[in-house]
């Protein structure tokens, strides 16, 4: 059977959820700010063609921004956790698998949908509808081939959200016009050197014979050379950038009905996250839990997600793990099935950055442990060494000046319709 | 902070708490009744009055245009977006960026949004006013007892 991988993300998925519910904010510039306020994450065209650049301090732009009309929120991830939710609960209907890549970023599998370009706009056309989110969706052989079309998608209204790189002969013209650093895995400092052997374009890259390819980029770029080609590499790992954050997920291998296995299952996401997350040099603000039920059993169904913020942004696994166990816990509830669980983290910074906290100090000897088990799993295998117990301290506050109510989470924060 | 303990909305869940269970006969002392052997699955309102949890959202009425479709100020409403507009809806609509409730009404061989309170009269929009509709409401709670 021929493979067909999708991509599909949320146009500015985080200034899209406020939109939602906020409808005074469609069609106006927004923006939306990183924890504590500190830079810009998210932009709608709107602010982009204001000349707003991602990640710009906010205390930089305010002042001008504000005068010219434009929104901006503080991050809500409660909302945006909610609505990640959603938006995957309608991809499961319409695709065989859905792997959660990022907060606003889902690969799918579409290989037995009989056309699947239309397969994917009915599913756009529902998740729009269904949840008030925009999504574009790009198709393709290899998962880089999907990513590809989906930065594709993006770029060219008429294409009206959907691109198709399934035909080899619409593949070759489209990949023509889409720039090599656009390219799923090639960085700035890849595409300096691709262009100094005359490559500039990613059907360039795609016609690049394998073994240069090896030579130039190494393993990972050979690989890359190859999806783009249409050959499907199985072995490819390419962790988000580290702006887009780092999620974790999988179905189990035989359904959960106790709190104790969804605790252990949520640890090992955690724990696993934590990897990523020192393996990037990032730190992050919050962590985000969920589980669901699968929609294929005839059972009674349930998804939930939920979110705890550090007092400082972490990348200590055992405080990943012990937070994770905290939000499994609070969320569980007994007669349910499960099938699937995950974390995720977002918004994640350069440890550098991170604003200390005066009451929570944490302790250097805890970035020591980090180094030395990474070291360890590096040198026997993974999971050689890893946190056992966790410890359920109560959870701590975040201030967020401009954040939007938790709409979809909170009774005493949902919205308000007027009938007047 | 309990984020989703105390406030989570029982949209996709309920607590185990809240559920009824039916028992197939009345309390009684001495000997148990044998019908208590099948007691029957909770009862779960959740499941009641949300057919499609994923474009299910809750929203808080403010007002009293929706009277006589006894829809009450103070009451919760629940909005899905799955479903195609029909007339008699009684609909969330964005009317020139504010969220109202209105009924979907056909009038003239056109479908027109109006109130549902013979005091207001009936709704008025400009040529230039824009109105969508965000979603059907299926559902609206209002609460008879205020619990502590």
């Amino acid at each position: 059977m021929k493979r067909v991988y999708a991509l599909s993300d949320g146009n500015s998925f985080y200034c899209s959820c406020e939109r939602v519910f906020d409808p005074s904010l469609i069609d106006k510039p927004v923006v939306v700010l990183s924890n504590n306020d500190g830079c810009v994450v998210a932009r709608t065209p709107e602010a982009k063609a204001m000349g707003i650049p991602m990640g710009v301090p906010w205390f930089e732009i305010r002042d001008s921004y504000l005068k010219a009309g434009g929104k901006v929120r503080s991050s809500n991830y409660a909302l945006y956790g909610d609505m990640s939710r959603r938006v995957n609960a309608v991809y499961e209907r319409f695709a065989d698998e859905v792997e959660v890549y990022s907060i606003d970023e889902s690969f799918l599998d579409l290989s037995r949908a009989p056309d699947p370009e239309a397969h994917a706009r009915v599913m756009r056309d529902t998740v729009l509808r269904w949840t008030g989110i925009p999504t574009c969706v790009g198709l393709g052989p290899t998962r880089v081939l999907a990513k590809a079309a989906n930065h594709l998608a993006k770029k060219r209204a008429e294409m009206g959200g959907v691109c198709d790189l399934t035909d080899p002969e619409r593949r070759a013209a489209l990949l023509a016009t889409l720039a090599i650093e656009d390219v799923w895995g090639i960085g700035r400092a890849l595409s300096a050197r691709l262009a100094a052997h005359g490559v500039r374009n990613a059907a360039q890259l795609a016609a690049m014979p394998p073994k240069s390819a090896r030579q130039i980029l190494s393993v990972t770029g050979e690989r890359i050379v190859l999806e783009l080609s249409g050959v499907h590499c199985s072995a490819l790992e390419i962790t988000p950038p580290a702006k887009k954050g780092i999620a974790v997920t999988r179905s189990f291998g035989r359904p959960v009905t106790t709190l104790a296995e969804m605790e252990e299952a949520v640890r090992t996401h955690a724990v696993r996250a934590g990897e990523k997350l020192r393996r990037n040099g990032r730190a992050a603000p919050h962590i985000q839990v969920f589980y669901f039920t699968s929609r294929h059993r005839n059972a009674p169904q349930r998804s939930v997600s939920g979110i705890e913020h550090f007092p400082v942004a972490t990348s200590d696994s055992m405080a990943l793990a012990a937070a994770a166990c905290r939000v499994a816990r609070r969320l569980w509830a007994d007669g349910f099935i499960y099938a699937k669980s995950g974390v995720m983290l977002e918004g994640l910074i350069d440890p550098a950055d991170a604003v200390p906290d005066l009451w929570h100090t944490p302790d250097p000897r805890r970035a020591e442990l980090m180094r030395a088990m990474d070291a360890v799993n590096m040198r026997y295998g993974r999971n050689m060494l890893a946190p056992a117990g966790v410890t359920y301290q109560r959870p701590w506050s975040l201030k967020q000046d401009l954040r939007s109510p938790r709409w979809t989470t909170r009774l005493d924060e949902v919205p308000t319709v007027m009938a007047r | 902070m309990e984020m989703m303990l105390r406030g989570a909305i029982p949209l996709m869940q309920v607590d185990p708490a809240c559920l009824v269970p039916m028992m197939g006969a009345k309390v009684c002392a001495g000997f148990p009744s044998p019908a208590d052997d099948y007691i029957e699955e909770a009862l779960d309102p959740s499941r009641l009055i949300i057919t499609n949890p994923v474009s299910t959202f809750l929203w808080r009425v403010t007002g009293c245009s929706m009277i006589e479709r006894g829809i009450l100020d103070g009451d919760f409403v629940v909005v899905d977006r799955s479903l195609t507009v029909k007339v008699g809806d009684v609909v969330v609509a964005i009317i020139d960026g504010q969220p109202s409730l209105k009924v979907v009404k056909r009038r003239a061989g056109r479908l027109v949004l109006d109130f549902a309170n013979k005091a207001m009269g009936h709704l008025q929009l400009d040529e230039t006013s824009e109105a969508i509709v965000w979603g059907v409401v299926t559902w609206s709670l209002t609460q008879h007892r205020k619990l502590s």
